[in-house]
C-alpha cells in the first residue's frame, strides 16, 4: 500500500455518516420493556378496535414462546428486549395537515433531502414520513384520492378502512412466522398502507421515509400494500438513523398482495447507520418482507440496495400462487468495516408457469461479512415453472468474507432452475488502469462497483438509481488499499 | 519534453532499471527496442506510476516537473498516457461512460469545464469514425469480450479522446495482425504535432515501418546501450540484440 493510499484511507475513515445528526424534539415515550400492558397501551394510544388488540396480544403470547433465529451467519451480543422503548413519538398531537407539523421535524427531513412540503417535493412522488414510531406526514394525498388510491399511515387505515386492513394484515406474513414478525405484530406502531383499486395504475411513485431518532428505541413499522385486479404501483422506501454508540433494533414487516394481472414494484435504499469504523453502534435490521402473487399473471418485483445497518437480516420473498405469476429479486448488498449482512430471497413456485429471477450482487470490504441466502422452491403443481438465479460477489481487500448459500427444492420434473455464481476481487490492474486514465482511486472503485451492480441498479426508478450510485461510492470510501 | 535522468528502479530486491537516461523533445517520437527482460515494460510502468516499483535513484521531468512524485491520475492530468500491453477489462462499465468519466476527471484537474453528454458523444463519435471503428464500440463494456485487436484499438480511441502530450505505447503491437498494426500507427500519426510526443516500446521493427520514429534507443540490461536514427531499427532487425549488453 502506498503512502498516499494510506493517507486517503485515514482521511476517509474519519468521515462522518452524513445522516447521523439527532433531532432535539419533545418526545412521548412509554416505559422501557415489553409486557401485555405495553401492548395494550400502544393499542389504546392508537384508538384501535378490539380485534386488533386481540391480534397483538396473541402475537405477544407467541413471541414469548419463541427464540431468536440462529441459522444466519451473523453474530451480536444478546439483545435485552426489556431495555428497549417500544413506543416513541413526537409529543405534539398528530398533525392534520402539513402546516401543523412541528417545524423541527420539517427541518429534519429537509436535512435528509426529503422535502415534505408538497410544492418542494419531487414532482410525482408522494411521501409518507415515519419518525420513530409514528407517521408524521403524508404528501399528495388528495391527488391520490382522486385516482382512488389510498396512501396513508397504517394507524389511520386501521380507523378508516378497517375491513381492508383486517382482511389482509398478517395474511402474507403470519404473526408467528418468526421471532421478529411476532415481535413486530405485537408492538408495531406505524408504517404505510397502500391500496390500489381494480384497474388503477397509481399516478405517481409512492415513497416512505423511515427515520429512527430516539435513543434505545426499537422501530417496528408495518407496511401493507394491496394491488387489486389489473392495478399497478411503484413504491420506494428509504431509511436513515442518527449515529449512536449503542445498537438500535429495527424489526419491520412488509406484506404485499397482488391480485390478477396486478403489478407491485417495491424498491428499497437502506442506509441505516452502519456503526463506526470499529464496529461500534449501528442498526440491527431484522426485517421480514414477503409478497403474495395471488392472482394469475400478477407480478411482484423487489429491488434493494442495502448499504447501511450493522447487521442486515432480510429476505424479501415472493409466493407465486397465481398461474403465470412472476417474482423478481434484484439486490445489491454492501458491507464495509465490521458490518454483517445475511440477505437473499425465497421464491415459492405454486402456480403453473410461474417464473422468478434472482440477481444478487454482494460487495464486501473491510472486515465485513456478506452472505447471500436464497431458496427456490418448486411445488408439485408448478408445472413449467422457471427460475434463473445469479449471485455475484465482489471482494475488496483480503479481510472480508463473501458467502453464497443457495437452496433449491424442486418437486416438479418440468421445472427449469438455473443457478450461476461468481466471486471476484477488484484487481490492482483494474484500479491502475482507471487511475492511469485520470480517475482518483475512490472514483475508480466507485466506477468498478457500479459496473458490477449495473444489472440491479437499472431496475431502480431514475432518481433512486442516482442516489444509490452515490451511496455505493460513499459506503465504500476508505475501503481500498 | 520528457527528460529521464539516471533512472534506477527495482521490484522487490531485483534492480531492473540501472540508470536510464533519455530525452524526448516535444513533437518527437522515440522508439525503445530491446530483448525480453531488458526493462522495457518496467520503464513504462515506472513512468506512469504503477504500484510495486520502487524508484531508487534519478528523476523523470515532464515539462520540468518530476512526474515520479505524482499519483498516476495526476500524471494523466499532466498529459501522460500509457497504452497498455494488456488492456484491462471492466465488467459492467460502458466504454462511453468510462471515456467521459476519464476525460472529465482530467479536465476538472486542469481547471477546465466538464463536457456534457451531448458534447462528449459528438467528440467520441468523430474519434470512432476516424479510427474506422463501429459505433457500437462506445456501448460495449470496457474491453469485455474484445478481441486482441479490438482492445488495442480501444487504447487508441482513448488516446484520441484524452489527447495526451506524451504517449507511451507498451508493446501495443504485440499479437496484432497487419491491419490492426496500421490502425495503431494511424492513431499515433494523427496526433503527431509539435505538442505531442511518444515513446513507442516494441520488440519488433515492423511497427516502425508505420510509425517512423525520430530516434531509436536500445534498452538492454536496464540501460540505454545504443541510440540512433530510424535506420537503427532495421539494423537491429538484421543483426539481433546479441552482444548489445556488452556494448
Amino acid at each position: 500500500m502506498s503512502m498516499t493510499t494510506e493517507a486517503t484511507i485515514n482521511e476517509l475513515a474519519t468521515q462522518k455518516y452524513k445522516y447521523g445528526f439527532t433531532t432535539d424534539i419533545e418526545m412521548e415515550e412509554f416505559p422501557k420493556g415489553l409486557s401485555a400492558d405495553i401492548v395494550r397501551l400502544i393499542s389504546a394510544k392508537k384508538g384501535e378496535p378490539e380485534w386488533l388488540l386481540e391480534w397483538r396480544l396473541k402475537a405477544y403470547e407467541a413471541w414469548l414462546k419463541m427464540e431468536e433465529p440462529e441459522w444466519a451467519r451473523i453474530h451480536h451480543p444478546p439483545i435485552d428486549y426489556d431495555d428497549l422503548y417500544y413506543y416513541a413519538a413526537p409529543a405534539k398531537a398528530q398533525p392534520k395537515s402539513l402546516d401543523e407539523v412541528d417545524p423541527e421535524l420539517l427541518k429534519t427531513y429537509e436535512k435528509l433531502g426529503i422535502p415534505l412540503h408538497e410544492r418542494a417535493a419531487l414532482a410525482g412522488v408522494a411521501v409518507d414520513a415515519v419518525f420513530d414510531s409514528v407517521s408524521v406526514a403524508t404528501t399528495f394525498r388528495d391527488t391520490l384520492a382522486k385516482a382512488g388510491v389510498i396512501f396513508s399511515p397504517i394507524s389511520e387505515a386501521v380507523r378508516e378502512h378497517p375491513e381492508l386492513v383486517q382482511k389482509y394484515l398478517g395474511s402474507v406474513v403470519p404473526v408467528g412466522d418468526n421471532y421478529f414478525t411476532a415481535l413486530n405484530s405485537a408492538v408495531f406502531s406505524d408504517g404505510s398502507f397502500v391500496f390500489i383499486p381494480k384497474g388503477v395504475r397509481c399516478p405517481m411513485e409512492l415513497s416512505t421515509y423511515f427515520r429512527i431518532n430516539a435513543r434505545n428505541t426499537g422501530q417496528f413499522e408495518r407496511t401493507l400494500i394491496i394491488a387489486e385486479e389489473g392495478a399497478s404501483v411503484s413504491y420506494l422506501e428509504g431509511c436513515t438513523a442518527p449515529m449512536r454508540d449503542e445498537n438500535q433494533l429495527h424489526a419491520a414487516v412488509v406484506e404485499l398482495v397482488a391480485l390478477d394481472e396486478a403489478m407491485i414494484k417495491y424498491s428499497t435504499v437502506q442506509n441505516w447507520y452502519p456503526g463506526d469504523a470499529d464496529g461500534k453502534g449501528g442498526i440491527y435490521n431484522f426485517v421480514t418482507k414477503r409478497g403474495a402473487c395471488r392472482g394469475k399473471n400478477s407480478k411482484i418485483s423487489w429491488t434493494q440496495v442495502e448499504t447501511g445497518s450493522a447487521i442486515t437480516w432480510k429476505y424479501p420473498s415472493c409466493i407465486l400462487q397465481g398461474d403465470g405469476s412472476v417474482g423478481e429479486f434484484y439486490s445489491v448488498a454492501v458491507t464495509n468495516h465490521f458490518q454483517q449482512a445475511d440477505t437473499g430471497t425465497k421464491m415459492i413456485h405454486i402456480g403453473k408457469n410461474t417464473s422468478s429471477t434472482i440477481i444478487s450482487k454482494g460487495i464486501s470490504a473491510g472486515r465485513s461479512n456478506n452472505t447471500y441466502r436464497g431458496l427456490v422452491k418448486i411445488m408439485p403443481g408448478a408445472s413449467g415453472a422457471r427460475n434463473f438465479t445469479q449471485c455475484d460477489s465482489l471482494l475488496i481487500g483480503d479481510q472480508c468474507g463473501a458467502h453464497t448459500v443457495p437452496y433449491i427444492e424442486n418437486r416438479n420434473a418440468s421445472a427449469k432452475v438455473e443457478h450461476e455464481a461468481t466471486t471476484s476481487k477488484i484487481a490492482e490492474d483494474q484500479l491502475f488502469y482507471c487511475r492511469s486514465r485520470g480517475l482518483s482511486e475512490e472514483d475508480a472503485v466507485g466506477l468498478i462497483v457500479n459496473g458490477f451492480c449495473k444489472d440491479v441498479l437499472k431496475e431502480l426508478p431514475m432518481e433512486f438509481a442516482v442516489e444509490a450510485q452515490k451511496l455505493l461510492a460513499v459506503s465504500l470510501e476508505g475501503s481500498v488499499g | 519534453m520528457l527528460e529521464i535522468k539516471n533512472l534506477h528502479a527495482r521490484i522487490g530486491d531485483a534492480e531492473i532499471l540501472k540508470g536510464v537516461t533519455l530525452t524526448i523533445p516535444n513533437g518527437e517520437i522515440h522508439a525503445i527496442m530491446g530483448p525480453n527482460g531488458a526493462g522495457k515494460s518496467t520503464l513504462s510502468y515506472v513512468l506512469s506510476g504503477r504500484e510495486g516499483y520502487e524508484v531508487t535513484e534519478g528523476e523523470a521531468l515532464f515539462n520540468g516537473e518530476n512526474i515520479l512524485e505524482m499519483e498516476p491520475e495526476d500524471r494523466a492530468a499532466a498529459g501522460l498516457f500509457l497504452a497498455f500491453q494488456y488492456p484491462v477489462e471492466l465488467p459492467g462499465v460502458g466504454n462511453a461512460n468510462f471515456l467521459r468519466t476519464s476525460l472529465n476527471a482530467i479536465r476538472r484537474k486542469r481547471g477546465e469545464d466538464e463536457l456534457d453528454a451531448v458534447a462528449f458523444l459528438k467528440l467520441a463519435r468523430a474519434a470512432v469514425k476516424q479510427l474506422a471503428m463501429k459505433e457500437d464500440f462506445l456501448k460495449r463494456n470496457v474491453n469485455v469480450g474484445f478481441s486482441g485487436g479490438e482492445k488495442k484499438r480501444n487504447e487508441m480511441l482513448q488516446m484520441a479522446i484524452l489527447k495526451p502530450h506524451l504517449a507511451i505505447l507498451d508493446e501495443t503491437d504485440s499479437g496484432l495482425d497487419i491491419d490492426a498494426l496500421k490502425i495503431v500507427a494511424e492513431g499515433v500519426n494523427t496526433l503527431r504535432d509539435e505538442t505531442f510526443s511518444a515513446l513507442v516500446i516494441t520488440h519488433y521493427q515492423r511497427l516502425l515501418d508505420y510509425i517512423v520514429p525520430d530516434m531509436v534507443h536500445v534498452l538492454a540490461g536496464g540501460k540505454i546501450v545504443r541510440s540512433g536514427p530510424a535506420s537503427l531499427a532495421l539494423e537491429l532487425e538484421a543483426s539481433g540484440y546479441a552482444g548489445l549488453e556488452a556494448a
